[in-house]
C-alpha cells in the first residue's frame, strides 16, 4: 500500500483549502451525514434550478479523505442535473470499491480518490458526502448514516 | 514471516523487578507477523490485548482432552470439564482476593457484568428520587446501562465532573454524593485518558453515605494488583481479553451478601435447582447468575492468563509499562503539534493524543502503513471527547510486550504523518 496513492496532492490541497465550504443561505434543501465509526459529520446544501444543481456548499468536520472528497464533489456536480450526478456517483462508487474500475476522463479530479480502494476502512470516509448529497437531493431524509 | 526487530538494550534499571521483555515477546506468536511488510507494532492493548502461548495452549489442551458440558454429566469428560471450569473460578478468586468462589460470576465481559448489576441489583430496588452517580470519564458501557435503569425506574443519573487533566474533581464528586445516592459506578482506569481513579477513596466516601459501589475494572486488571477486599468494592467487573485471555468471557465479582439478595438475571439451565410449571427454585451462588452453557474454554483461558501474569509479576509488568508510558509521553510532547489528552498525575498505559491539523483517522491510517496499530476514534467515550471539544483522538496503549522500539516506531510514524500533511 502506497500512502502517496491515498494522500495525493489534490487530496491534501482540498483538505487544507476545501472549496465551496460553508453554509449556503439560499439553499432549497440540505442534509446531514454522519459516520459513526470516526465521528465525521458533514452537511450538504443545494440550491436547485429545476432538475439542475445551481449551487451547493458543504460544511462539517472530518478526516482529510472525507473533507477532500466533499470538496471535490461540490466542484464536480455544480451545474449538473440529477441524472448526471447519479451516474457520476456510480462511477465514483466503483472507483472507491473496485480494484479494476477505470478512472475515466469524465471523473476529472475525482480520479484522485482512486487510492482509497487500497484502504477499505476509509471508503466510507470518501462516500459520506455523496450519500449526504443524495439525501439532500431527495429532500427525503434529514440525516443519513454510512452504517 | 518473522522480521523481529533487532535486539535493543532493555530495562534492567528501575526499582521494580525487571521484566525480560524480549523473552515475553517470544511468548506472543502474533508479534512475529508483519503488517504491510513491516514488523507489527501493537499499541492497541487497551482495546484488546494479544494472547501468550500459555493461554492458547491451555485452551487447546482443554478442547483436546477435557471438553464436555459442565455440571451435568456423570461421565468422565463432564467431570473433567467441570473441574477445569471450577478450577478456573478458584484461580480467578485468588487473583482478585475474593472471599469465596460464590462471589465470582462468569459473564461475557465487563459490559455484561455492569448490565447484570444494573438489571438485577438496581432495577428492582431503585425508585424515583434515588440517584446513581458516575463520573465524566466513563466508557459507554458504564453510562448506558444506568440510563436504562433510570428509564425503567424513574431514578436519576448524576455525573461527577472531571477537570482538563482528566482527573475526577473529588470535591464535586463528594458534593454529588448524598443519602439519595444508591449506587456509585466508576472506572478504575479510564480507557480514553488513562486516568487512574482513587477508587478506594471513592468507595469509602460512598459507603459513608450508604451507597454501594461498582468498579469497572476493564482497564485496571492488566496493569495493577486488584484486591477487591482491600478496596472494599461491592461489585468489580472486568474482561478476560484485556488481560491476555480469550474474548467472550469476563468476571463479575460481587459481595456474597449482595449477590444472594439479588434475583437471577437470565433464566435457563444450570441456574435452577428444581423446575416445575408451578414453581422453580433457583440455584445457589454463583450458578444462580450463570444460565445456559458457559464459555468453558474461555474460563480456562482466563485462568491461564492470570497464571501467566502472576508468573511475570503484576508489579513488574506495571513498572515496565509505566516506564514506557513516561518515555512515550516525553517523546510525543517534544513533537510539534501534538497535544496529549489526559494528563492526570496517576495514569496507566494509555496515551491519547491529537496532532494539529490532522484528523486522528488519517493519523491511524498512516501509522498502519508503518505497521503501527493504534486506536483512533472516540473510544466509546463520546462524553469525554465532548468535554475536551474534540471529535476523536489517536490512542496508543501499552501492554507487557511493548518496548522502546515500539515507542520509537510510533514517534517515527507520527513524523511521517507530519511529512505527508506538510
Amino acid at each position: 500500500m502506497d500512502l502517496k496513492e491515498l494522500y495525493r496532492d489534490v487530496i491534501l490541497d482540498h483538505n487544507k483549502r476545501p472549496r465551496n465550504f460553508g453554509k449556503l443561505d439560499s439553499a432549497d434543501a440540505h442534509a446531514d451525514g454522519h459516520n459513526p465509526l470516526c465521528g465525521d459529520r458533514l452537511s450538504v446544501f443545494v440550491k436547485m434550478n429545476g432538475d439542475r444543481v445551481e449551487d451547493l456548499r458543504f460544511e462539517g468536520k472530518g478526516c482529510a479523505i472525507s473533507t477532500a472528497s466533499a470538496s471535490l464533489m461540490t466542484e464536480a456536480v455544480k451545474g449538473k442535473d440529477k441524472a448526471t450526478i447519479g451516474a457520476l456517483f456510480e462511477k465514483v462508487h466503483n472507483l472507491l470499491t473496485q480494484q479494476d474500475a477505470p478512472a475515466g476522463a469524465e471523473l476529472g479530479k475525482l480520479a484522485a480518490l482512486s487510492g482509497v480502494r487500497e484502504f477499505p476502512s476509509r471508503v466510507k470516509c470518501a462516500s459520506l458526502c455523496w450519500h449526504t448529497l443524495n439525501a439532500a437531493l431527495d429532500r427525503s431524509a434529514s440525516t443519513v448514516s454510512t452504517e | 514471516m518473522a522480521a523481529i526487530a533487532p535486539k535493543a538494550k532493555l530495562d534492567s534499571q528501575a526499582g521494580a523487578p525487571a521484566l525480560d521483555v524480549e523473552r515475553v515477546r517470544k511468548d506472543f506468536p502474533i508479534l512475529e507477523r508483519t503488517i504491510n511488510g513491516k514488523p507489527l507494532i501493537y499499541l492497541d492493548s487497551a482495546a484488546s490485548s494479544q494472547r501468550p502461548r500459555a493461554v492458547l495452549r491451555a485452551v487447546e489442551e482443554y478442547e483436546t482432552t477435557s471438553h464436555a458440558n459442565v455440571h451435568r454429566g456423570v461421565h468422565a469428560l463432564s467431570q473433567a470439564a467441570t473441574e477445569a471450569y471450577e478450577g478456573a473460578r478458584e484461580r480467578i478468586r485468588r487473583f482478585i482476593n475474593a472471599r469465596s468462589t460464590r462471589e465470582i460470576i462468569f459473564v461475557r465481559g465487563t459490559t455484561e457484568g455492569i448490565n447484570l448489576v444494573a438489571q438485577s441489583y438496581a432495577r428492582p430496588r431503585f425508585k424515583p428520587g434515588d440517584e446513581i452517580l458516575i463520573t465524566g470519564l466513563e466508557h459507554h458501557a458504564n453510562i448506558v446501562p444506568w440510563q436504562m435503569v433510570c428509564e425503567q425506574t424513574g431514578c436519576t443519573l448524576k455525573v461527577a465532573p472531571i477537570d482538563r487533566r482528566g482527573e475526577l474533581i473529588f470535591d464535586e464528586f463528594l458534593k454529588l454524593l448524598s443519602p439519595r445516592t444508591k449506587l456509585v459506578a466508576v472506572a478504575h482506569v479510564s480507557n480514553a485518558l488513562g486516568t487512574i481513579l482513587p477508587v478506594k477513596r471513592i468507595i469509602d466516601a460512598a459507603h459513608a453515605q450508604g451507597a454501594v459501589v461498582l468498579v469497572d475494572g476493564a482497564q485496571a486488571i492488566p496493569h495493577s494488583r486488584v484486591d477487591v477486599r482491600a478496596l472494599g468494592a461491592d461489585f468489580y467487573t472486568f474482561s478476560s481479553h484485556k488481560i491476555y485471555g480469550p474474548t467472550g468471557v469476563g468476571i463479575l465479582y460481587g459481595r456474597e451478601e449482595l449477590l444472594a439478595a439479588m434475583p437471577p438475571w437470565q433464566g435457563g439451565g444450570d441456574m435452577i435447582l428444581t423446575v416445575s410449571f408451578e414453581k422453580t427454585t433457583y440455584n445457589e451462588l454463583p450458578y444462580k447468575f450463570e444460565a445456559g452453557t458457559p464459555n468453558i474454554s474461555g474460563a480456562v483461558g482466563l485462568a491461564a492468563a492470570m497464571d501467566y501474569v502472576e508468573g511475570l509479576g503484576i508489579e513488574a509488568i506495571a513498572a515496565h509499562e509505566h516506564r514506557l508510558l513516561e518515555l512515550a509521553t516525553a517523546e510525543l510532547e517534544s513533537i510539534p503539534g501534538i497535544e496529549i489528552i489526559g494528563t492526570a498525575a496517576d495514569k496507566a498505559a494509555v496515551l491519547s493524543f491529537t496532532l494539529k491539523g490532522v484528523h486522528p483517522h488519517d493519523l491511524g491510517t498512516i501509522l498502519d502503513t508503518e505497521g503501527v496499530a493504534v486506536r483512533t476514534g472516540h473510544h466509546c467515550a463520546q462524553p469525554v471527547m465532548t468535554f475536551f471539544g474534540i471529535p476523536a483522538t489517536a490512542r496508543a496503549s501499552i501492554g507487557v510486550y511493548n518496548t522502546e522500539r515500539d515507542v520509537a516506531a510510533l514517534v517515527a510514524g507520527i513524523n511521517k504523518v507530519r511529512e505527508v500533511f506538510g
